[in-house]
């Protein structure tokens, strides 16, 4: 566990930035995705945030709610989110148009930790909507390639007209320095050309895996992690490298409402990046 | 700490200058219970309280208040509802509990309404008498010294009065005359008589050491089950909890759309929806697991936080839950001591 997030800020940290919908369009019948730019140049531009972070994102009279960041730091500017319609944020969110104001504030959490990655091998696993998190570390990765050694993505959804980010992915299968394995649990279209399956089916595409200098990073729906985790386990991947990032209610992002809390941590602060280690001793959270 | 004397003639003439300076918040009757109010008339100030209903943080955390009115030029911080506060008759383990949300505010991110509000609150502790329900001594939260701007110990015929703060001696200076600088060897014999007394007077103990590692070792026992099947979640516990912060955030929009209010108001985790994400998927459905967070948090979390527990015995859990379930009956359960009166109505009630 990697508490980043430190700043003790003395402004109102419940205060939001006023942020333009920039670029809006649907990416599955039920998930949409959201360019997002910070109303104030200065504040769009210096806006810092790592890999793995969340932001608040808040429509007046629907409420606020917590959205993975979809964009990498390394393209700075503006803010994605890929956004599924399930709530009364969400379906306000989805009623809106491209230039209208939303309020965001963040970033929060303490994202993935980096730095300790570098000159590693990446294994980036994904479920469903567990690409939201998950793209920014994948794009991260790729838009500094040098800093690491393989990078390697497997990707899962339920049908092919459910593969978020298809098209992007696709043309990523088309790179060298990149192992990208997609699969669906079901073909309903009969067109798909990649692998039919649950996402650890692709696990055997993994060769010569050089365990100790290997992170598994994986995000998905609940059910997942367990399969994904003994995955990796039997790939000899050390626990403490096997990167994990959760889902939980959250009403404020900093800490003070409790309904992140489990155990002694908030995993508002210091998650929701966790390793297979920290789930070992604290239970509850996978 | 510099400690006077105040004659109890001269007690109402003390509050009378005080409360000119600020809204006078004291304990008084409602039924055969006891609440913290705003009072005019001191005569209704009751000075031999047990424990209040709702714990004195309702006065600096609010239970319900707009964080920001929103309009068309964007959101304006709203701290309307705070006032300037003399809180008076708060216990020892209640200023314990204030001290346990002031560390947590103040962590990483700082709360601005809470800072604000409780830096507009001059604490006036009142010492107290332990009934049966009170177990303050085996939280180490009987006695306090510090968090308080005055603390007034009851020795019958006098206060004894603690200065605690700078602001606190401002309000010794409304009216010097009437303390007392000097205290007599007899009134430090009756200080220390009353002191033991009171100190033997806890007859529930709970021994809170071993509990830490007690909620780690039994956390699949099948007590939570048992407890969670009797449990109501209807979240008094947390309501009438000194050290509970957990809170919600909902928008009001008025009528046109335009302008409205986002509202902060307390939240319970013994509520079903409380862990329950968009989408459905719900981290603690079952009333046990939700049970078994609030007693985790209090009794170990903190703990292995703060090397205290988040519980200061004030005894509110035991004289509000509905079922018994409460500081006690996990306390005693954990450490395999006998809680009768839980278990013989579990047996009558809810295993049919």
């Amino acid at each position: 566990m990697n508490r980043e997030n430190k700043n003790v800020t003395q402004a109102n940290p419940f205060v939001p930035e006023t942020a333009r919908i920039v670029r809006m369009y649907h990416l599955t019948e039920d998930v949409k995705f959201f360019q997002v730019r910070i109303v104030d140049m200065e504040k769009a531009l210096s806006f810092k945030y790592r890999p793995g972070q969340f932001a608040m994102i808040s429509v007046l009279g629907a409420g606020e709610a917590p959205f993975s960041i979809s964009s990498t730091p390394s393209r700075p500017g503006l803010l994605e989110f890929c956004i599924r319609k399930v709530g009364t944020v969400t379906n306000a969110l989805f009623r809106m148009k491209e230039n209208d104001l939303i309020g965001f504030r963040g970033p929060y959490g303490n994202g993935f930790p980096i730095e300790k990655m570098i000159h590693k091998d990446i294994i980036i696993v994904m479920g469903g909507l567990g690409v939201a998190p998950l793209r920014s570390v994948l794009l991260y990765c790729l838009d500094n390639r040098d800093h690491f050694r393989k990078v390697i993505m497997l990707h899962g959804a339920k049908r092919p007209a459910e593969m978020i980010f298809c098209d992007e992915f696709f043309a990523l299968k088309e790179r060298k320095d990149l192992e990208c394995y997609l699969a669906v649990d079901a073909d309903d279209t009969g067109a798909w050309t990649e692998n039919i399956g649950v996402v650890t089916t692709l696990f055997p595409f993994l060769k010569d895996i050089d365990s100790v200098n290997t992170y598994g990073v994986v995000c998905g729906p609940p059910v997942m992690y367990k399969f994904v985790i003994k995955e990796f386990l039997n790939l000899n991947i050390p626990k403490d490298q096997i990167l994990m990032t959760l889902e939980r209610r959250m009403k404020c992002g900093v800490g003070k409402c409790g309904h992140c809390a489990i155990d002694y941590i908030y995993t508002c602060l210091d998650g929701p990046v966790f390793t297979y280690w920290d789930v070992i001793h604290m239970r509850e959270l996978i | 700490m510099r400690i006077i004397k105040l004659k109890k003639d001269n007690f109402f003439s003390f509050l009378e200058i005080i409360s000119k300076e600020a809204d006078l918040w004291a304990p008084i009757k409602k039924g055969d219970k006891y609440v913290f109010k705003i009072v005019d008339d001191f005569a209704q100030i009751e000075m031999n309280t047990t424990r209040t209903i709702i714990p004195p943080r309702k006065i600096f955390l609010s239970p319900y208040f707009s964080m920001f009115s929103v309009s068309d030029k964007g959101y304006k911080e709203d701290f309307s509802h705070i006032a300037k506060n003399i809180l008076f008759g708060i216990h020892p383990c209640d200023i314990h509990g204030v001290l346990t949300l002031d560390n947590f505010f103040n962590q990483a991110y700082l709360d601005p309404y809470y800072l604000e509000a409780r830096k507009n609150t001059l604490i006036l502790g009142l010492s107290c008498w332990p009934d049966e329900y009170c177990f303050a001594r085996s939280t180490n939260t009987h006695i306090i010294e510090e968090g308080f701007d005055l603390f007034f110990t009851d020795l019958k015929d006098f206060f004894m009065v603690w200065i605690g703060s700078s602001q606190g001696d401002d309000l010794i200076r409304l009216k010097p005359e009437i303390f007392d600088e000097s205290l007599t060897d007899k009134d430090i014999q009756t200080f220390i008589k009353w002191q033991t007394e009171r100190n033997k007077a806890y007859t529930l103990n709970i021994n809170f050491t071993a509990l830490p590692d007690l909620v780690e070792l039994k956390y699949k026992d099948p007590l939570w089950e048992k407890l969670g099947d009797a449990c109501l979640a209807c979240g008094s516990c947390t309501n009438v909890c000194p050290t509970c912060n957990c809170y919600n955030i909902m928008d009001k929009q008025f009528l046109g759309g335009k302008d409205g209010k986002i509202i902060r108001h307390w939240d319970s985790c013994t509520f079903e929806e409380y862990s329950e994400v968009a989408g459905g998927e719900n981290f603690r459905e079952n009333r046990s697991d939700r049970l078994k967070l609030w007693y985790t948090h209090k009794l170990q979390a903190y703990v292995s936080k703060y090397g205290k527990p988040s519980c200061v015995g004030c005894g509110r859990c035991i004289a509000t839950c509905p079922v018994d379930i409460n500081a006690k009956t996990v306390g005693k359960s954990l450490l395999g001591e006998e809680v009768e009166a839980f278990w013989a109505r579990f047996n009558k009630e809810v295993t049919k």
